[in-house]
């Protein structure tokens, strides 16, 4: 797939925000009453704003953005369609209790806090699932691909808690660095599972099975046309082998091994910035790391247009 | 459904296509005054509905940025080919014109020449030339495949291309040669498609397996230019295993007439007469002898109750030995056994073998017999019409080469051999054909013809029969600016249009004044070592004058040619004007009889657009032409319509250029008075006039009395005497005898002696084309070729946005194995290299082509600025003209001769060897060489839309 | 239950591209059009096609099959572009099957591309909507066309007949005939999207001679007293024999 920039801002900005906000509501539950509403306001004030940045980014996805608000029609089939209701409902929850703890609406607060939470985990399996359930585009045809898109989400979110509780409730600062680590090297561990799994894929589509022919020795001398067309632009990242194999380790190591370093550099020498860095080096690494998840899925009909792979 | 809500219905209107030659039936569907989409016409008969993908976007051509829409004058100062032009009148226009060719024709009519390119209305072309009075008339087909035409008209008296073609409805083995697309393109497609479906089995000659050959249930790859070995091969084997037609040939070829030997004199190597018996026409003498097996002794041919020995040798009565034309053959190609040929052609002999045996087995023991009675030319009657079925189609791959007339001739008669000659399932000719062999018109006979102010006696292209026919001087210099029927290429039925600007630049045979070019590219795709060409176009002599004083262009597109006129003359599209596809020059006939068809205009020209035919019209009323004009000098014919309606080739003649609705009334058909309504006969009835024959009249018309007598009676044809197919060819002997000075009046010039000598052989024989002879084959191993791709024209497509987007460049196609070791990667740029120039180009791995062999697409690449395009467009930056490495001259006896074929002058296109190699890791990824680029044309569109979405009937998508 | 869908004759197809031109000239002025083009006389031209004709070589020289590939949308029985449609723009009609797309409730999010495995559906240049093969749905059922042009643009131009269109759940049609008759096909079957298109594959007529009939009575050779015999001096019975 060509990677499309859109769709990887919307993903990584909306998991970093609904990671955050679940860093957020598991610490009210985890430590009632050490989280200040004064925190748990500018916290949900941040998740929703990275919320809707990735809103406006899956704007630009869109041919005719007008007419978005007709996506939500198919909720019962299309899994992009429950991301369309699933994302401006979670947002509006953490607006929601993010106004209710400002007001100090307590019980009501915590309520509004796990509806939000349900609608968080139901936007993660959204997103995820729409990568997941298309059967043929096999490198995300597994149940990994949501696990990760979580754990990825998750482990950015909870970074960028740290960072925050760094700079305004010191004293959350330790339990959200040992989370971000935790869930960081449990996305490390199953990403690196997707691509062992990945890297071992038997592609089930074929030129034989594409066309129809079986025989051993099948090339295209022509895909219809001498430039390019839609089927050329979307699907084929025009990219060498070498170009994906850096943005892999550049992921492997920005998403992973350096923000953990930075964060713990940042809490021992009680650094805050360091703690920011190191959400951002994540989030950069995050980035290369949806990049390459679509320039890595292999589309069976680019072997239809395998000439101008 | 309905169709788009609120848009105004369509209007349906019928017309002819002209994407292409093939001349579909079109309905041209409009909407709001714009074509809202074009498909075909299912009551025509050439394409039965079809239309292919250049017919379907006919709408880019209409409203194509690149439409000339004014005439045009190059501007004071600038140079030919640098595209600096301003507009002026039609009046002017033509004034100008006018005074120079009533000045021309005054002095020296020759001094104007008029050739033509892919168009289809020669049958008025070469009239206002004949008019004019100048034997510098031709049109493409010099360069296109007149070994096609000339090979097999002087051996069966009809061909393939649009004169006749494979019988597929009834033909159980197909073999084509050499073919990509051809003219026929459409229905061949429909029939082939037919004749695999049915069960048919398809066989395919041709180093690339592309398009037609991909369906083919065989392959056999070939080396180029060596099918001449092959077919001779097949010869070989057929009469070696007795598997020929012996009852077919006995009657309806030349096979068991006597030829004199060598102790004949004058008469050596011609046919033995017969004094006593009646000759018929003397133009195609009927008394040749037969040595009847039954009684021993020479009789007349077709005698009653004769059969002749086929083989043998025998002794007249007075002493002289002869020989049956059937032993000669038989001689000829006793040496061309399959492995000679496998050594030669790369088949092995064993598929040589196989195929042959395929081939006469199936003509032999697949038999089609049709309750059809029809009556011979010597009166004998049959209850049944027979079919040998096996069927042939070959085209350029044959012709191309300049060993092409002698690999056809080989392809006659193999055909000849299996009996397969307007048989059913064989071979089936198409009104006007089968013709005399030769057909009678004749050139020119010699300076003589060319008066000042007196049109030519005859058309300037014919037939020769004799040495006597050439257009030729005493010394036996040409009379034609493209030395067409000189002793350098006596038999080129249709000129050497490629020959054309090179003589003129020249000066060789004589300089000229003025060139007018109708529909050709001669700057581009329609010129060999095209670099040189453009150069020529514009060289001046010492005092700063051009070489070629005037250079007049009528052209539709600004084309590459448009850039190196000195007045462009803008024609409309195929949808602004009339035209007709007449008897007179390439009607569309079907096999059941004459099939002529109309153009009618759907829309408007665009601009000051003015159809060339007009413009001919005018111009000759102007220069006071005979035949466009009345006895006191004033203009006969309002315009083209009118024209086409009351011209008669002879006053009261009743023929015309069409054939259908004659008469006042439109009640008669192929002859008749004129009839003021004619056009609007043939716009009621889909554009076509169709006269279909009874099943009588359908086969054996070579020889079919009815037909041919029928034929005498509607004036297709002078007489009716039966056309032998000429296995043995005495026109060929009769040079041959010239040259060898064994022959009284004309003789070859002194260097020229042996050229005709060898190449004059009243048999088949193969030669490797004279390209390779004169090409070291260890520098320069491997032969390039081009083939149409079937979504293109030439090179007037690239104007059409929606195909030059499926070639908007070209690959040279190189067998793997061949690429690799040469180092060079798939999709690598790299150079391929000629003796004669070389180009950069972008290599693709094809297992498809056979390895000594490499092919692009034809006229893909472009010059820069050329139709219209952007200056960065695809077409010329990737891609590439291999016309660049093909030579229009080979160095021949210390002096050049044209790439042709000696006895027909046909273009060796495909006669070209290289060698390939990388480019080198700094070079820049483009096609080499580059032009710079031309601006565009005063009156083509201003700008270029970055995006174009058309809907007909709104504004949208308007160029 | 009705289901429209084209069958193709491999065994036929010349890779000619009138499919894919008489397309786009009937559909860029129709109900689904305009198909824009980009760059039409520049660079790198490229426009809306909803038919394609790619060419494969199959096996090794000489062994060589050219192979032209016609494609365009499927019409899936089991449409996995249909159900991700986020707004329902993507439908399958259930009176005849055909996979369609409502330009005026795409989003254009290309979700649906993705979700085919074929390669078929292309979003229009301009107006940035998904667009793709109608099986000319407004011609088929166009009344006041002649019956016989209520066809698709592409069937009816196919020179070779190698587009043959009809009901393939109609047992007696031509395509469902065609498709038993002739081995039809479907394309990428491993995903269970059950194409309604089906390809015939290339079918090879041999011939087949047996060596007597290469030599006959009636072989004219024969009459000329030229029928090959063997050499006089060969061995034969005569020498062997001696009764
Ligand atoms: N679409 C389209 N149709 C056209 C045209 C066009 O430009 N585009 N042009 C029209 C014109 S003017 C013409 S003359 C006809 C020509 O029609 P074709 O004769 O069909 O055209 P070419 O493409 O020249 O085909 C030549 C074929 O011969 C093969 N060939 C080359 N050399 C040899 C050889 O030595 N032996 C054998 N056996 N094969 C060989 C090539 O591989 C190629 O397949 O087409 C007409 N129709
Ligand atoms: N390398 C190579 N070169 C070849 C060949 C080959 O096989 N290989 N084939 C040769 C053959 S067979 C042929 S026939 C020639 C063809 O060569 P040409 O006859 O020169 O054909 P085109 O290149 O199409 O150019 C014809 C010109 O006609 C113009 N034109 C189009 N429509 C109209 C119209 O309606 N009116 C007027 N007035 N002009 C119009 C076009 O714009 C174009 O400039 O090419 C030859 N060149
Ligand atoms: S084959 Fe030629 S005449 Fe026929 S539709 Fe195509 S372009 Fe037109
Ligand atoms: S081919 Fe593709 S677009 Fe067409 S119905 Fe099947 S999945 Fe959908
Ligand atoms: S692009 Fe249009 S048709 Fe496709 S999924 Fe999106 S909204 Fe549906
Ligand atoms: S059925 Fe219609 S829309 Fe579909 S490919 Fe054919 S012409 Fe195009
Ligand atoms: S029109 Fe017919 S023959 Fe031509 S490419 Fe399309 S399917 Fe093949
Ligand atoms: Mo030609």
């Amino acid at each position: 797939m060509n990677p499309a920039f859109s769709v990887i801002f919307l993903t990584t900005l909306t998991g970093a925000g609904q990671g955050l906000f679940l860093a957020l509501f598991a610490a009210t539950l985890a430590a009632p009453g050490r989280v200040p509403a004064g925190f748990a306001v500018a916290a949900s004030a941040v998740s929703v704003v990275l919320l809707v940045l990735g809103l406006i980014a899956s704007f630009f996805h869109l041919g005719r953005p007008e007419r978005a608000w007709r996506s939500a029609a198919r909720w019962r089939t299309s899994w992009l369609s429950r991301e369309v209701i699933a994302l401006p409902a979670f947002t509006a929850a953490v607006f929601v209790y993010g106004a209710a703890k400002w007001q100090g609406f307590e019980p009501a607060a915590a309520w509004i806090g796990a509806a939000a939470s349900v609608l968080c985990v139901a936007l993660f399996v959204c997103t995820g699932m729409i990568y997941a359930c298309i059967r043929f585009l096999q490198e995300w045809a597994t149940p990994l691909t949501v696990v990760n898109y979580v754990l990825l989400g998750s482990a950015s979110g909870t970074m960028l808690a740290a960072a925050l509780a760094a700079y305004l409730v010191p004293d959350l600062a330790p339990g959200y660095a040992d989370a971000a680590t935790v869930i960081t090297l449990a996305a490390l561990a199953t990403r690196a599972l997707s691509l062992v799994r990945n890297a071992r894929l038997r592609p089930k589509s074929t030129t034989q099975t594409a066309i129809g022919i079986k025989h051993p020795s099948i090339r295209q001398i022509s895909p219809g046309f001498t430039g390019s067309s839609f089927n050329t632009r979307e699907f084929f990242h025009h990219r060498t082998r070498e170009f994906l194999r850096a943005i892999k380790w550049i992921f492997l190591v920005l998403a992973f091994p350096l923000p953990l370093v930075l964060l713990w550099t940042g809490s021992i020498l009680a650094i805050p910035a360091a703690i920011a860095f190191a959400f951002a080096v994540q989030y950069v690494g995050l980035l290369a790391e949806r990049w390459f998840f679509f320039a890595q899925a292999n589309h069976p009909q680019n072997l239809y247009y395998a000439l101008t792979g | 459904m309905t169709p788009v809500p609120g848009a105004p219905a369509t209007e349906i209107r019928k017309t002819t296509c002209y994407m292409c030659a093939c001349r579909c039936g079109i309905r041209v569907h409009l909407r709001d005054g714009e074509v809202r989409y074009i498909d075909g016409n299912p009551d025509h008969p050439l394409n039965r509905g079809v239309i292919c993908a250049k017919g379907s976007s006919g709408i880019m051509k209409q409203y194509s940025p690149a439409r000339l829409t004014r005439p045009l004058r190059r501007k004071e100062g600038s140079a030919r080919g640098d595209g600096e032009y301003e507009p002026i009148s039609w009046d002017e226009a033509l004034s100008m014109l006018e005074e120079r060719l009533r000045a021309i024709r005054a002095t020296d009519p020759k001094r104007f020449a008029l050739f033509t390119g892919r168009d289809q209305m020669q049958a008025l072309t070469g009239l206002f030339a004949r008019q004019f009075g100048t034997p510098n008339y031709a049109a493409h087909g010099g360069f296109c495949s007149v070994n096609m035409a000339a090979g097999m008209i002087y051996t069966i008296g009809g061909s393939f291309w649009e004169f006749g073609g494979p019988d597929l409805e009834r033909s159980r083995l197909f073999v084509m040669i050499g073919t990509a697309e051809d003219h026929h393109s459409n229905p061949l497609k429909i029939e082939i498609a037919k004749f695999k479906r049915a069960g048919g089995r398809f066989v395919s000659i041709n180093p690339v397996r592309t398009g037609y050959s991909a369906i083919a249930d065989e392959w056999v790859p070939i080396r180029p230019g060596t099918d001449g070995a092959l077919l001779l091969a097949l010869i070989h084997e057929i009469i070696a295993t007795g598997l020929y037609d012996r009852d077919f040939l006995v009657r309806y070829s030349n096979a068991g007439q006597l030829v004199h030997g060598d102790d004949a004199g004058e008469a050596s190597g011609l046919f033995a007469v017969d004094a006593s018996s009646p000759e018929g026409d003397a133009m195609y003498p009927q008394n040749k002898l037969w040595w009847d097996r039954l009684t021993d002794r020479a009789v007349p041919t077709h005698a009653p109750d004769a059969d002749p020995y086929l083989l043998g040798e025998f002794t007249l009565p007075g002493g002289k030995r002869v020989k049956p034309a059937f032993q000669l053959l038989e001689e000829r190609v006793r040496p061309y056994a399959p492995e000679w040929a496998a050594a030669i052609t790369g088949i092995p002999a064993a598929t040589i073998r196989r195929l042959a045996h395929e081939m006469g087995i199936t003509a032999r023991d697949q038999k089609i017999e049709l309750p059809i009675a029809w009556t011979d030319s010597w009166g004998v009657e049959h209850s049944t019409v027979t079919g040998n079925p096996v069927s042939f189609h070959a085209m350029r791959g044959l012709a191309a080469h300049s060993n092409g007339f002698h690999t056809i001739r080989a392809l006659a008669i193999l055909m000849s051999l299996l009996g397969t000659i307007d048989r059913p399932g064989g071979f089936r000719h198409r009104a006007p054909f089968p013709r005399a062999i030769p057909p009678a018109a004749k050139p020119p006979k010699g300076p003589e013809a060319v008066k000042p102010d007196t049109p030519l006696g005859a058309l300037a292209l014919g037939w020769p029969a004799a040495p006597e026919d050439l257009s030729v001087d005493g010394d036996g210099k040409p009379l034609r600016l493209d030395k067409g029927f000189s002793w350098e290429y006596p038999l080129s039925v249709h000129g050497l249009m490629h020959n054309v600007i090179t003589n003129a630049w020249r000066g060789d045979p004589y300089p000229i004044d003025t060139l007018l070019f109708f529909m050709a590219n001669m700057a581009w795709n329609s010129s060999m070592n095209t670099v040189e060409v453009r150069r020529m176009l514009n060289d001046r002599d010492e005092q700063g004058r051009y070489r070629i004083p005037f250079v007049v262009v009528s052209d539709t597109f600004q084309s590459e040619m448009a850039g190196f006129a000195d007045l462009i003359l803008p024609d409309t599209t195929y949808l602004e004007r009339h035209d007709v596809m007449s008897m007179l020059d390439r009607p569309i006939s079907e096999f059941d009889g004459p099939v002529d068809s109309v153009r009618m205009p759907v829309l408007p020209p665009k601009g000051e657009c003015r159809p060339f035919q007009e413009v001919l019209i005018e111009l000759a009323g102007r220069l006071g032409l005979p035949a466009f004009v009345r006895p006191d000098g004033a203009r006969k014919y309002r315009d083209y319509p009118d024209f086409i309606v009351n011209y008669e080739t002879e006053p009261g003649s009743g023929i015309g250029f069409l054939a259908g609705w004659r008469g006042k009334g439109g009640e008669k058909f192929m002859h008749g008075e004129p009839n003021p309504r004619q056009w609007e006969m043939y716009a009621a009835n889909n554009c076509v006039y169709h006269h279909a024959l009874p099943p009588s009249y359908c086969y054996m018309r070579n020889w079919n009395q009815g037909y041919l007598e029928w034929t005498q009676r509607v004036r297709m044809r002078r007489h009716s005497q039966p056309i032998l197919i000429q296995l043995y060819s005495e026109v060929l002997q009769k040079f041959r005898l010239a040259a060898q000075g064994r022959r009284p009046g004309r003789t070859p010039p002194e260097h020229l002696k042996d050229r005709i000598a060898t190449y004059f052989d009243p048999l088949p024989f193969y030669y490797a084309p004279l390209e390779a002879q004169a090409t070291d084959s260890e520098r320069f191993p491997l032969a390039a070729i081009t083939q149409r791709p079937m979504a293109m024209y030439h090179s007037w497509d690239s104007q059409n946005a929606w195909l030059r987007q499926i070639h908007a460049h070209n690959h040279l196609y190189v067998n793997p194995a061949t690429a690799r070791a040469q180092g060079i990667a798939d999709g690598a740029w790299m150079w391929v290299e000629s003796p004669w120039g070389k180009v950069r180009c972008m290599a693709r791995y094809s297992e498809a082509v056979e390895p000594g062999t490499v092919w692009t697409w034809n006229a893909v690449g472009k010059a820069a600025g050329a139709w219209r395009l952007d200056a960065n467009a695809n077409e010329s930056h990737r891609g590439f003209l291999l016309n660049h490495l093909i030579t229009d001259e080979l160095p021949w006896r210390g002096t050049r001769i044209s790439n042709s074929d000696p006895v027909t002058g046909q273009a060796g296109w495909y006669d070209v060897h290289v060698r390939i190699r990388p480019a080198a890791a700094g070079e820049p990824a483009e096609s080499w060489p580059q032009f710079a680029a031309v601006p565009p044309l005063p009156g083509t569109a201003e700008a270029l839309p970055a995006l174009q979405s058309y809907v007909a009937g709104t504004r949208k998508g308007k160029a | 239950m009705t289901q429209l869908a084209l069958v193709i004759d491999l065994n036929v197809c010349v890779g000619c591209q009138a499919c894919v031109t008489s397309c786009k000239e009937w559909n860029t002025s129709g109900q689904a059009g305009g198909l824009a083009d980009l760059n039409p006389y520049g660079a790198d031209p490229t426009g809306t096609f909803f038919n394609r004709v790619q060419t494969f070589e199959v096996g090794e020289f000489p062994n060589t099959q050219t192979v032209h590939f016609p494609k365009s949308c499927l019409h899936c029985e089991d449409p996995p572009c249909v159900p991700v449609c986020p707004t329902g723009a993507s439908y399958k009609r259930a009176e005849d099957g055909i996979v369609l797309v409502d330009y005026d409730k795409c989003i254009g999010c290309k979700y649906c591309s993705w979700a085919c495995p074929y390669g078929v559906r292309e979003v229009e240049n301009e107006r940035k909507v998904m667009t793709k093969c109608t099986l000319c749905v407004d011609r088929i059922y166009d009344e006041s066309l002649p019956p016989s042009d209520r066809r698709p643009a592409c069937v009816m131009a196919c020179p070779t007949s190698a587009r043959l269109f009809g009901d393939i759940h109609d047992p007696e049609s031509e395509v469902s005939r065609a498709i038993r008759d002739h081995a039809g096909y479907a394309l990428m079957p491993e995903w269970g999207t059950h194409p309604s298109n089906h390809y015939l594959p290339r079918r090879r007529t041999d011939a087949h001679h047996h060596d007597d009939q290469l030599v006959r009575a009636d072989n004219p050779l024969h009459i000329e007293g030229r029928q090959p015999k063997p050499p006089f001096k060969d061995p034969a019975l005569d020498d062997v024999t001696s009764w």
